[in-house]
């Protein structure tokens, strides 16, 4: 469903996946909060169009992986790269110096994110939560994003919904409207940190819908991070195991579900199990 | 003689009136500039700049911890001794308007910090440039939990516009007083000048009160 409204831009993208690069790169990245060191000279690749779902223990650093890549934490060493080009770094004079605001700001142009807890903006309407950074970021006329924005909303199953308050929408359908106003800015990497966690759980299925639709007819480069191994399992081209900010064991997901090797993979797979 | 007389309180009351234009004239327009400047003062507290905020921070802590009643003496007595002459309702306004810019610039900063942290979350992860966050996603989403603490600070400002007459602002008191001085009468035009204070705050109270209200249910 998602297919039908493909982008030139998006059409590159899909292209892009023949290529070598990877989209994503993470090179020796450590991360500590006071002294409590969360992420370790962890490396990382995800190609262009690759889904990959991050999993793991709470605590384990998932978050903070997808917070740095959407410049909402800042790493303490290393280098992301995204589309080839460092993320928190830049050039300047022929030397490499901390990303200014100029450059940050253009490189997220590539990256869109989507909350645990939605985060819509509770004063505009649907329409609007959508076709609100269309307009002020890349200058899009308003009758044209709003119209976007109402095929966006077609597609996640809310045609009839743009003029209600996110607030008189059920959760699901929120998440919904949050993951069509991500989409609505053609980012190349999309992030989404654990996006069914706060559904009641007979409104998890219809965002897993979305997010298979999103993934099966786009080329976007998608991280997830997930306490569903269905849904992981369904979506997911590679799954990386996390463990105290390390990546412990990697994989396509029918490998990782049915023969995981690492004893810490086996007790959390077993645990998720038990729980759901 | 008489303690109350009809005819006399009756006449009094056209000057009382031109008074209470007075008051509201100062209690509009110092409104008006705490607001803005209160605002001012808010935002420059958040800025990035370490001097900036502690600058504003400081500013603001020196003018909530000094009288009004001195602040007032500033503008209008110290100023014009450095030949900085202002009219006694210019000085008075901006000693009313910069006086509670420093109490609604809390009010301000507190109806920011109350905006959850996923709203700048999003607003960063669309990119949203500073501005346009501010002005789009935080102000109004903060500004109508304001609203009843900007409107009691207003009333508290109202009932203080008196304090104006020691610069020469000819207010309700200082019409009351006028009158009275010249009858060597005081019950009538006082009593009626707490009653016309009485009458516009009361119910300004009562209706933030319900504002209050109909705000926290949301
Ligand atoms: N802003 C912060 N300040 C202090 N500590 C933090 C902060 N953000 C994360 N942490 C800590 O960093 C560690 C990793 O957190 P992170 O949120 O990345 O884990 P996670 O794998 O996403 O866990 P969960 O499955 O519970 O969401 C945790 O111990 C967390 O308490
Ligand atoms: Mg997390």
């Amino acid at each position: 469903m998602f297919s039908s409204t493909r982008h030139p831009q998006e059409a590159v993208q899909t292209a892009d996946i023949e290529t070598e690069q990877p989209m994503v790169r993470f090179n020796s990245i450590m991360k500590a909060f006071g002294d409590q060191v969360v992420l370790n000279e962890l490396d990382l690749e995800v190609g262009s169009g690759e889904k990959v779902a991050l999993i793991g223990p709470s605590g384990s650093g998932k978050t903070t992986i997808l917070r740095m890549l959407m410049t909402l934490e800042r790493p303490d060493a290393g280098t992301i790269y995204v589309d080839g080009d460092p993320l928190w770094h830049m050039e300047r004079n022929g030397t490499t110096v901390p990303a200014d605001e100029r450059h940050l700001r253009q490189m997220r142009t590539k990256i869109g994110m989507v909350f645990q807890q939605f985060n819509l903006f509770p004063h505009m309407t649907v329409l609007r939560n959508i076709a609100e950074a269309p307009i002020r970021v890349l200058g899009i006329p308003r009758a044209e994003a709003e119209e976007r924005a109402r095929h966006l909303l077609d597609q996640v199953g809310l045609a009839g919904k743009a003029d209600y308050r996110p607030s008189q929408l059920s959760g699901g359908q929120q998440q919904r409207v949050a993951i069509a106003r991500a989409i609505a800015m053609r980012p190349k990497v999309m992030l989404f940190d654990e996006v069914t966690s706060a559904l009641d759980p007979e409104l998890v299925a219809e965002v897993h819908a979305v997010l298979r639709d999103l993934a099966t007819e786009t080329g976007m480069t998608m991280l997830l991070v997930t306490h569903e191994m269905n849904f992981a399992r369904d979506i997911a081209d590679r799954v990386l195991m996390f463990d105290q900010g390390r990546i412990i064991e990697s994989g396509p997901p029918e490998r990782i579900f049915t023969h995981p090797e690492n004893d810490r993979t086996k007790s959390f797979l077993r645990a998720v199990l038990e729980a759901t | 003689m008489n303690v109350w007389d009809w005819n006399f309180a009756a006449s009094i009351i056209p000057s009382l009136l031109d008074g209470l234009l007075v008051t509201l004239e100062a209690t509009a327009l110092g409104s008006l500039l705490a607001f803005v400047l209160g605002l001012m003062l808010a935002l420059l507290r958040y800025s990035p700049l370490f001097v900036v905020s502690k600058a504003a921070w400081g500013f603001i802590e020196v003018v909530r911890s000094t009288p009004l009643l001195v602040q007032l003496y500033i503008w209008f007595f110290l100023l014009a001794q450095w030949g900085i002459t202002l009219g006694s309702m210019t000085a008075g306004v901006l000693g009313l308007g910069v006086h509670y810019a420093t109490y609604t610039a809390e009010v301000y900063r507190a109806g920011i910090d109350a905006v959850p942290r996923g709203q700048w979350e999003a607003a960063r992860a669309l990119n949203l440039p500073r501005g346009r966050t501010w002005v789009g996603i935080v102000l109004p989403q903060a500004i109508p939990r304001m609203i009843p603490a900007l409107g009691n600070y207003v009333v508290s400002m109202f009932k203080e516009t008196p304090l104006l007459l020691t610069i020469g602002v000819l207010d309700i008191l200082g019409q009351a007083r006028g009158a009275g001085a010249e009858a060597y009468r005081f019950i009538e035009p006082y009593t009626l000048a707490g009653i016309l204070f009485l009458a516009l705050s009361y119910p300004s109270s009562i209706l933030i009160r319900r504002l209050e209200r109909r705000v926290l249910q949301h």
